[in-house]
């Protein structure tokens, strides 16, 4: 299979010589082609100095980077003619028409809105009553498929998406990765990022970022996989008490809230009925304790706790 | 027992011109409890809360917050609500110390109490050894837990949280949501907006806005049970789909 | 060339849908050039004097007819001796004293020669300078009125240090400085922010990351703004035929080659500008300190170049504005040609070319 993106050894430091900030520390992984491929970490991880290094906009201190088979550095003009991007807060032209903000990408992509119409319709329509409407007044929602549109509309063969779905709502953010699915199936190879870690589930693969240093690439299957020991999900009726108790508790080596649950992993040598002697001795009502599977929160949260 | 209401909402209504941004919502919130307040972009949140912190009058309705009127006593509100938002949390250019100075001394604290309020606050916080520290040079999570405490540092009766934990890491996502138990434990009311659907488990009520009106009101597991889903994420879609409108 | 028109219109719909700049922007000039034009002139109207006239012939009474019958002075004492001066002064009753040798035409018949001394009150030196100014050039005029009639030159010199400053009429001298401070505000104003503005919203990245020259991008956020300039050079050249009676002495055409000249100067100021700035408001005060201070300070409209001390003197040869004010008196108010002017033309297209070369090797194909 052809490889779409290759990152070797990339490091990039912000500041003075007296104080330098590590943004991305010996970085490497390669994204098949037609892969969507997720750069999964919080704010400050390095996802954005990692986009535009590969979109040719920062110079990395060390190592190499290309795109669709062209060096960033050596051949930018080249990259720059292959890739879609969509920054991170990328607000468009919002005294503009969504009309007139996709033409106006189109041409400077020398090309023209009918030309890749057909890449761009399924999310066009959606925007499409509201084409007279300056970008401004959009919603979120739309202010990202029109953002996207403007990204795709010159055919990149590969498409950055930094954070595309940050403060947009639950709703918006399932349509939006529902075209991104449609998009892979064109053949477009997309690397996105996002902070959000239920989203991981949605791509091919993945690469936890956290302060600068990939901690995991793979399948989001897989990942999962290589979570380590079992995890319990437990309730009572006083959940806050219950988390506190149980991070006192000896034989607990790491307790988290988890939506309606807490999830608690044992030490090997704890077992569920003296933790429940314990609980009842803490005076918790209503525990309800099983089994559950490790989502990639989980497997984040237990990778950062290592490093 | 006869809870205390702290927030007490009849009808409230905003409109600018035709557009009615938020359409006769009422609702209580209790003392002490973490009121989770959910919509989809454009539903009209936003507006509502500001109504309610007292920056905005609103059209009709009635609404009272920590037993002032939202008409007239705004000022009395604002002595008595702590607000804190993703985007402004505090002075990037001036350090940990004189960040919490300054807002103490904007809610008129004395010297004596400021000082002894702000040393357990860094104690508590694990934060001692940054005091001298610009904000700017912490890591977001720190920035907002900090933000949080400085927001509630005058004892307020409700804090106001707009999307506190947005693009912060899981781990300090979850001690952000401690600081909120502990502060709801000392009785302090916490309103809390959030896209992370998850939290919106954490709360003891939530309610769901759409289209300007408050389209469900309940505990998490109620909401669950009665739109027949496994989590709240599924309730919100639901809800959120039928939405006709969208806007910031 | 569509990517080119296409970025051209885009900075249109920006500059037109933003209502309350477009406001400003056509608006300024117009009140600006009103208010220096009526409110801020330093021309000065009826001036008490007093006169000393120690030789009462034809030429004195001649000359203090005058004085009295221009609209800047009323001769309102005569004097009887020296000692009369100080106190006249002392009272405040007059800004200027006018005193006149014995025996004046006669020796102006015999010798030729003659003096005439002014003395004005110079605790308010700028209005001092003005009126004995006016005086000089109204002594002028009657001595070059006696020389039509004769052969031999008549000279009559009157005793002051005299300043450069041409013109009688105050307003003269603020249409060209108006002119020059509003072409530079806004055009590298104007420009700096527009392409800053693009690095606010992010939108700087998109477009780097696309196949757009940045010769191409550097041109398109240009051209509006020189558009827009010359609309309001045209503002200003009709309020003041129009409202000031200030005439285009010159050619209007050459006028017109000479702003655009400057307006290009300018846009590249801004360009540059641009280049090391990161937020609107960056962009916006660095153009007004960097910018609107000098032309004020050192273009020479408002003080005299030639009365600074010679550091100042050397650094106003680098104002653009200074050049262009020149060009402007001389153009406009002088009516002189293009061969009175090429020196300094040639200074601004220097400048603009270096400009533009910086601006387009320093511009940044990436972030940082």
């Amino acid at each position: 299979m052809m490889i779409a993106i290759t990152v070797k050894n990339i490091v990039k430091t912000y500041g003075t010589k007296k104080e330098t900030i590590t943004a991305l520390d010996d970085i490497s992984f390669e994204v098949n082609g037609g892969e969507l491929f997720g750069i999964i970490g919080p704010d400050g991880a390095g996802k954005t100095s990692l986009f535009r290094i590969l979109t040719t906009l920062l110079l990395p201190k060390g190592g190499t980077a290309s795109v669709d088979g062209f060096d960033v550095v050596k051949d930018y003009k080249q990259v720059r003619n292959r890739v879609g991007y969509m920054p991170g807060r990328f607000s468009l032209y919002q005294d503009l028409s969504v009309e007139e903000n996709l033409e106006f990408f189109a041409t400077i992509f020398n090309t023209s809105i009918q030309e890749n119409y057909n890449l761009i319709k399924e999310i066009y329509v959606q925007i499409e009553p509201f084409k007279k409407r300056r970008a401004g007044k959009l919603s979120g929602g739309m202010k990202q498929k029109l953002a996207l549109c403007c990204a795709l509309i010159h055919k990149p063969s590969v498409l950055f998406l930094d954070e595309p779905t940050t403060g947009v709502d639950a709703v918006s953010r399932k349509e939006f990765w529902d075209m991104l699915q449609n998009l892979k199936k064109q053949g477009i190879t997309i690397l996105v990022s996002t902070p959000y870690m239920d989203e991981a589930a949605l791509c091919d693969r993945v690469a936890l970022i956290q302060l600068g240093k990939i901690m995991s690439i793979d399948t989001p299957q897989e990942i999962v996989k290589s979570f380590k020991g079992q995890l319990w999900a437990i309730r009572s009726t006083k959940m806050y008490a219950l988390l506190k108790d149980l991070k006192q508790y000896e034989g607990t080596i790491s307790c988290n809230s988890f939506g309606e649950f807490h999830h608690l992993l044992l030490k090997d040598d704890a077992n569920e009925k003296e933790l429940l002697t314990y609980l009842n001795q803490q005076q918790h009502t209503g525990i309800e304790l099983k089994k559950t599977a490790p989502v990639i929160e989980d497997c984040f949260m237990q990778l950062m706790n290592k490093n | 027992m006869i809870k205390e209401i702290v927030i007490k909402a009849e009808g409230l209504t905003k409109r600018f011109g035709d557009f009615i941004a938020v359409n006769k919502i009422s609702f209580n919130v209790e003392k002490g409890e973490i009121f989770g307040f959910l919509g989809a972009n454009g539903a009209g949140k936003t507006t509502a809360m500001r109504m309610l912190c007292g920056l905005s009058i609103p059209s009709s309705g009635k609404a009272a917050v920590a037993g002032f009127d939202v008409y007239k006593q705004t000022e009395n509100i604002k002595q008595n609500i702590g607000y804190m938002s993703q985007k402004f949390s505090l002075y990037e250019d001036l350090t940990v110390k004189e960040n919490i100075r300054f807002y103490a001394g904007i809610y008129g604290m004395g010297r004596a109490s400021a000082k002894e309020k702000m040393n357990n606050l860094l104690v508590q916080l694990k934060m001692s050894n940054e005091e001298n520290n610009l904000v700017k040079s912490l890591p977001l999570g720190w920035k907002q837990k900090l933000a949080f405490s400085v927001a509630i540092l005058h004892q307020p009766k409700i804090v106001f949280l707009d999307e506190p934990t947005g693009g912060v890491d899981p781990v300090t996502r979850r001690e952000f949501w401690n600081l909120i138990y502990d502060a709801a434990e000392k009785g302090i009311t916490v309103f809390v907006t959030t896209h992370y659907m998850d939290e919106a488990e954490y709360c003891n009520r939530v309610s769901i806005m759409v289209d300007g009106v408050i389209e469900a009101l309940d505990t998490p597991s109620n909401l669950k049970k009665n739109y027949k889903a496994a989590s709240m994420d599924e309730v919100f879609l639901q809800l959120a789909r039928g939405a006709k409108r969208s806007s910031d | 060339m569509k990517q080119f028109i296409i970025f051209v219109k885009k900075e249109f719909y920006h500059i037109f849908r933003d209502r309350k700049s477009l406001l400003i922007i056509f608006l300024m000039p117009i009140v600006q050039i009103i208010l220096f034009g009526f409110a801020l002139t330093n021309e000065i109207k009826n001036s008490n004097i007093a006169v000393l006239d120690n030789s009462k012939d034809e030429a004195t009474v001649k000359i203090i007819q005058r004085l009295d019958a221009s609209r800047y002075f009323e001769v309102n004492t005569y004097l009887h001796s020296q000692a009369d001066i100080e106190n006249i002064f002392k009272s405040g009753k007059v800004r200027m004293v006018v005193v006149f040798p014995p025996n004046f035409y006669q020796s102006l018949l015999h010798s030729n020669k003659a003096q005439i001394q002014l003395l004005a009150d110079a605790s308010d030196p700028n209005t001092a300078t003005t009126i004995t100014q006016y005086a000089t050039n109204i002594i002028n005029d009657y001595q070059q009125e006696l020389n039509g009639q004769t052969n031999i030159p008549y000279q009559i010199q009157p005793q002051l240090r005299m300043l450069y400053n041409p013109q009688l009429k105050g307003t003269y001298n603020f249409v060209p400085g108006v002119m020059t401070m509003i072409l530079v505000l806004i055009a590298a104003m104007m420009t700096s922010v527009a392409i800053v503005r693009e690095k606010e919203i992010n939108t700087m990245e998109v477009i780097l990351v696309s196949p757009l020259k940045p010769l191409l991008f550097i041109v398109s956020k240009a051209i509006p703004y020189i558009f827009l300039s010359l609309v309001n050079l045209i503002t200003i050249l009709i309020v003041s035929v129009s409202i000031l009676d200030v005439p285009v002495n010159g050619n209007l055409f050459l006028l017109m080659a000479e702003s655009l000249l400057f307006i290009i100067t300018s846009v590249s100021l801004g360009l540059m500008i641009s280049n090391f700035t990161k937020t609107q408001q960056e962009a916006q005060m660095f153009s007004l300190m960097s910018l609107l201070l000098p032309t004020l300070l050192l273009g020479g409209f408002m003080f005299p170049i030639e009365s600074m001390p010679w550091p100042l003197q050397a650094v106003s040869n680098i104002v653009p504005s200074k050049w262009f004010y020149l060009i402007v008196k001389d153009v406009m108010i002088k009516g002189l040609g293009f061969s009175q002017v090429w020196k300094e033309s040639l200074v601004l297209v220097a400048m603009s070319l270096v400009l533009l070369f910086i601006s387009f090797k320093k511009f940044k194909t990436r972030l940082a």
